[in-house]
């Protein structure tokens, strides 16, 4: 079984971000970049996969400029076989992201696609379930379960009343929670040794699609800030406070 | 974890630091013999995450290491030009006329920049040229072979959990040996700290001295700033026999770089070096500037001050040790950058001549008493020790040592005392009040903190080892009030009552820890050994 | 102008979502219509002719349509999709399951997540887990939309007069299969809209005592929501989970317990109207957006609230 993982260069989810003065966005200039969070449970997996004789290649995929490189090199320090950076300067919407990846599963023809269920930059929780839709591949979003038997994916997802078990048939496209797994380190050994190991790179342009964004983004702001209130001495203040001022119990 | 099989790389020359340093080391080897194998270890998350410093930045080591910085989009372009030295009084300031001023206080030709953007840029070209430079990767231990040469460093292992015990993600550390290992971890390095006990580098030479320094990044309104202009300060808030000062540096992007430094050697255990820069800020000179501000960013670091006499031999069986990890820094200039790169170019060179012929690394010794380095430290050797005479005094001093003596008296002071050896009794100082926190242009510790984007990842072994678990509440309680709950810039320490018990314990958070190394410094009787903590984990300083 | 609605629903009642996404949805226009999709929805229909702002509750009843698998829904949706300006669905797992696999198939780009609408083609949504807010603009003919449930109002759910439609059921060769779904019971209200929740952190130290959050809750007729570190560390199922990749809520009331309160929580709880904070630790980053804040030890705390609490009933009974 081949396996590909999409995985995206985010801020990473330490840094406190910072709006723009002029609200064009976030501050991303010298800002720490690492692999988005879900992503790398679905790195993990897939090495998982081929550790237990199930997948018999893995891939990591990427889209953005030529840093996007380092989360790629990342990915391969973790244990990935090979990785492609499908190169671009644009900002993509997840729909153009989505086609991009669809055009690198129909060359590379992998029997599993994973991706990390949202990205944490832009929240917008949908990528695995276009690309799903474009290629008529069956969903499994959100597992924090996967077990592979007879080319038969057996999957848990987290959905708000619980759990949700389901079985889906290979190929498919399964979107990782951050409670499938936990990620390995990469040890200083495998970061060297995946330096050798083949990153190639394709122009986004090369692949004929059109990823001119549909919406536009007119301002960033922060949020209203909310202001700390009062410490309360006991919880007969504290009771007396909910009752009488804030009116909520 | 000492019994499990380790990995092993090997490389020419290991570098423990990707500071200022560390890679004008690695740039230098590369550029003399590009085949020299050279790596750096950082336990930053990435390069600069845990660099941290004013800047006014001297050019003079960059120009000789990579001449044509200026054509490679180098962040050093902030140059400076205005000038102002202050003297603060509780109410008002006095500007000292800037031709008083010595020539270590005059900063024309130098530029204000983000020593962390320096190092990333630096950290580029040293990739460019072929080092491999490994962020996340704390040197945890030192390697010896059975003659005690240094032949190279143990990374941490990572995924431990608090009782040291594997978690599921173990990976542990693994030996890289070298022919050079090269400490650069900036002030009191653990790593350096050990080879300087170890080997004795210090014998024969005053007791180092330190200070901690504190900077903000203020988002501040345009009208208050001016690009380019550098502002110092003495006096108030510090009582006269407290060594310290204030800055407050106009950079990029409307942003002021305001910060304040309190040597270490201060007596008072009441004394809380974070609430006195935070007071500092109240003074009229500085709050007109921060009106209508946003304050970004937040971090402290110990820096060492002792200059010359506090220098320790820098070169081992092995190793070298260079920069702030030794103590190449120039406290009357307050800066450090350009004289631990150079200190690290010089190593270079030193190395280089160790591998291709196998010379001796205490030429070191030698090749530095013949640079501008060492002719720089010896200058204002006299400055730091004036001031245990008390401000007025060593103002005076300094202004007569450096201005009619150019640094060239007959005599050097020594410094009397260990930083831990100054404090005085609790019973015997006065309790300091301190004012609250007003939330606009003062603080409390933990939304400082916040804005360090410190993080450690869950569940590890706490960094911060006491020799003896019980003497902060035995001893240092009772003695000095237990200063750590006032040094600490992060509040790590703390002392609270147990709920069951109503017994008081020391309480160590060691998620906040900034890696200042203050407590490892200043804890009187050093009980506190400060150790890396899991690599990739502390502060995340941007643009600092 | 005309906006689509899907309903969420377990086949017997809506859930509560559906009803802050009509809200929203009548903020871009009256011209509502509500499509419930599944199996025996009958009673659902006539439930939802009567919400005020609804003008047609359009139903795909089939047993195909139980238990909700998102390639079988996305063709229905699709098979109308050309009549309308607007699909909203809500941004619950259900929403965010569904709707992107329609938007692929008509090539239009979704908007996540909306918390605010300025005017049919501007949109508000957080990004950064709520650390930044976009304004969007689409100008596309059709706009399909997830919208954060709490963020709008319950709209009016009697006093409608809608129309019913029925439309065709399409066969989707499927390759996917329902197992099962565990659902936690509860007698408690559901948590993304209860209106006050007690959540518990790591300072509760064990899953045993849990039980004083549930307690309290029992007390407040209140929901149960838990920091991740909670969850992860196996108290609390991760239904309960309050935060950036959990569930958002913006109770009346959220009182959290042992919760230092990291970013990732915040994210998911800031925008509750009354926020309290228990805690012993002074210093938690939870005390600086907390409305009330109380240092102490929990396990004294919540008693001697729970206490107060039947002292308060006594007196007002």
């Amino acid at each position: 079984m081949k396996v590909l993982v999409a995985v995206k260069r985010v801020v990473d989810y330490k840094v406190q971000i910072r709006v723009k003065s002029d609200q064009s966005g976030v501050e991303t200039q010298n800002v720490k970049m690492s692999v988005n969070p879900p992503d790398e449970n679905a790195i993990e997996q897939a090495i998982k996969l081929k550790e237990q004789g199930v997948a018999s290649e893995t891939i990591a995929v990427s889209i953005g400029d030529d840093k996007s490189q380092d989360v790629l090199r990342t990915a391969m320090a973790m244990g990935i076989d090979r990785s492609i950076l499908a190169k671009t300067d644009q900002l993509l919407e997840p729909l153009a992201v989505a086609k991009v990846l669809k055009s690198i599963v129909e060359n590379e023809k992998p029997d599993l696609v994973l991706l990390g269920k949202q990205a944490i930059d832009d929240d917008a929780n949908q990528t695995g379930q276009l690309l799903s839709a474009l290629l008529n591949w069956p969903q499994g979003c959100f597992i924090s379960k996967l077990k592979i038997e007879n080319n038969l994916l057996s999957i848990s997802r987290e959905i708000d009343e619980g759990i949700e078990n389901l079985e889906l048939t290979i190929p498919a496209i399964l979107t990782c929670d951050l409670r499938l797994n936990t990620p390995r380190f990469a040890s200083l050994p495998n970061i060297m040794k995946a330096k050798k190991k083949p990153l190639d790179v394709i122009d986004i342009g090369e692949l004929g699609i059109d990823t001119t964004p549909k919406i536009k983004t007119i301002k960033v702001i922060e949020p209203p800030t909310r202001k700390a209130g009062i410490m309360v001495s006991d919880v007969k203040e504290l009771i007396q406070k909910l009752k009488y001022e804030a009116k909520v119990i | 974890m000492t019994d499990i099989q380790r990995e092993e790389l090997e490389y020419d020359v290991v570098i423990v630091g990707a500071g200022p340093a560390g890679l004008s080391t690695a740039i230098k080897l590369k550029q003399i013999n590009p085949e020299t194998n050279v790596c750096i270890l950082e336990k930053g998350s990435e390069v600069g995450a845990h660099i941290f410093s004013g800047n006014v930045f001297e050019t003079r080591a960059l120009n000789e290491l990579i001449p044509n910085w200026k054509e490679l989009n180098c962040p050093v372009q902030n140059q400076v030009n205005k000038e102002e030295f202050l003297f603060l009084t509780n109410a008002s300031s006095i500007k000292v006329p800037n031709f008083l001023l010595p020539k270590v206080l005059q900063n024309h030709g130098n530029y204000i920049i983000s020593l962390s953007n320096l190092c990333k840029w630096l950290a580029e070209q040293a990739e460019s040229l072929g080092v491999e430079i490994f962020p996340g990767f704390a040197a945890k231990n030192l390697l010896f072979d059975d003659g005690d040469n240094l032949i190279g460093v143990q990374t941490g292992d990572m995924g431990l959990d608090q009782n040291s015990q594997p978690k599921e993600n173990f990976e542990p550390g693994i030996n890289i040996k070298s022919r050079v290992t090269v400490l650069a971890e900036g002030c009191r390095g653990h790593l350096g700290k050990q080879v300087i006990k170890k080997y004795n580098l210090d014998k024969d030479k005053s007791p180092q001295q330190y200070g901690i320094g504190f900077k903000e990044i203020w988002e501040i309104a345009p009208i208050h700033h001016q690009l380019g202009k550098v502002m110092h300060t003495v006096g108030w808030p510090l009582t006269h026999d407290t060594y310290g000062g204030g800055f407050a540096y106009h950079a990029e992007n409307s942003q002021l770089y305001l910060g304040y430094v309190v040597g270490l050697d201060y007596k008072n255990p009441y004394l809380s070096p974070y609430d006195e820069f935070q007071k500092y800020k109240t003074h009229p000179a500085i709050s007109k500037l921060l009106k209508g501000a946003k304050r970004i960013s937040y971090g402290a670091r110990a820096l060492i001050e002792g200059g010359l006499q506090s220098l320790p031999k820098m070169s081992m069986r092995g190793g070298l040790l260079i920069g702030c990890d030794a103590g190449t820094l120039n406290m009357p200039k307050i800066k450090g950058s350009h004289t631990a790169m150079k200190s690290g170019m010089i190593a270079a060179e030193v190395i280089h001549q160790h591998l291709t012929r196998n010379s001796s690394l205490d030429l070191y010794e030698e090749r530095f008493k013949q640079s501008w380095v060492y002719q720089e430290l010896h200058k204002s050797r006299n400055v730091k020790p004036s001031f245990q005479w008390g401000l007025i005094p060593a103002m005076i001093f300094t202004a007569l040592d450096q201005k009619i003596f150019q640094g060239k008296l007959p005599f050097t002071f020594n410094h009397k005392h260990a930083d831990h050896q100054t404090l005085i009794k609790a019973a015997e100082a006065s309790k300091i009040e301190y004012p609250k926190y007003d939330g606009v242009l003062t603080f409390d510790k933990p939304s400082s903190v916040y804005l360090s984007a410190t993080n450690h990842a869950e569940n590890q072994p706490c960094h911060l080892q006491l020799q003896d678990p019980d003497l902060p509440i035995h001893f240092t309680l009772n003695e000095f009030d237990e200063p750590a709950q006032r040094y600490c810039p992060a509040g790590v320490y703390e002392i609270e009552i147990d709920n069951q018990n109503q017994k008081k314990i020391f309480k160590i958070n060691s998620q906040n820890c900034i890696h200042c190394k203050t407590c490892d410094i200043k804890e009187p009787s050093q009980n506190i050994n400060w150790i890396t903590p899991e690599g990739g984990g502390g502060p995340n300083y941007s643009g600092t | 102008m005309s906006v689509l609605v899907l309903a969420e629903h377990n086949d017997q009642a809506f859930l509560s979502s559906t009803f802050n996404v009509i809200e929203a949805a009548s903020k871009i226009n009256d011209d509502i219509h509500l499509l419930i999709c599944g199996s025996k929805i009958e009673n659902l229909a006539n439930e939802g002719k009567n919400i005020l702002a609804l003008k047609k509750v359009i139903t795909c009843d089939n047993e195909g349509l139980n238990n909700v698998i998102a390639e079988k829904i996305s063709p229905i949706i699709l098979s109308i999709a050309k009549n309308y300006t607007h699909i909203l669905a809500p941004a619950t797992t259900y929403g965010k399951n569904i709707l992107p696999r329609v938007a692929a198939l008509l090539d239009i780009s979704q908007i996540s997540d909306v918390i605010g609408i300025e005017n049919p083609q501007t949109f508000i949504r957080p990004i950064y887990a709520g650390n930044a807010i976009a304004h969007v603009q689409s100008p596309q003919t059709l706009n399909l939309i997830t919208i954060r449930p709490t963020a709008f109002e319950r709209c009016e759910t009697m006093g409608g007069e809608a129309l019913i439609e029925n439309i065709p059921y399409i066969e989707t060769p499927s390759q996917t299969r329902f197992i099962n779904r565990e659902v936690t019971k509860s007698d408690r209200p559901d948590l993304s809209n209860a209106k006050i929740v007690i959540s518990g952190g790591r300072g509760l130290e064990n899953a045993d005592n849990f039980k004083l959050i549930y307690e309290l809750a029992d007390k407040l007729k209140a929901a149960v929501g838990a920091s991740r570190a909670a969850v992860d560390s196996g108290y609390i199922g991760n239904e309960h989970q309050v935060g950036q990749t959990g569930k958002m809520v913006a109770p009346d009331l959220y009182i959290a317990i042992g919760i230092s309160g990291a970013i990732q929580h915040l994210a998911g709880m800031k925008d509750s109207k009354v926020i309290v904070a228990i805690n012993k630790d002074v210093e938690a980053p939870i005390f600086k957006i907390a409305d009330y804040g109380l240092s102490g030890d929990l396990f004294q705390v919540i008693p001697e609230l729970m206490a107060e609490l039947d002292l308060l009933n006594k007196i007002e009974s």
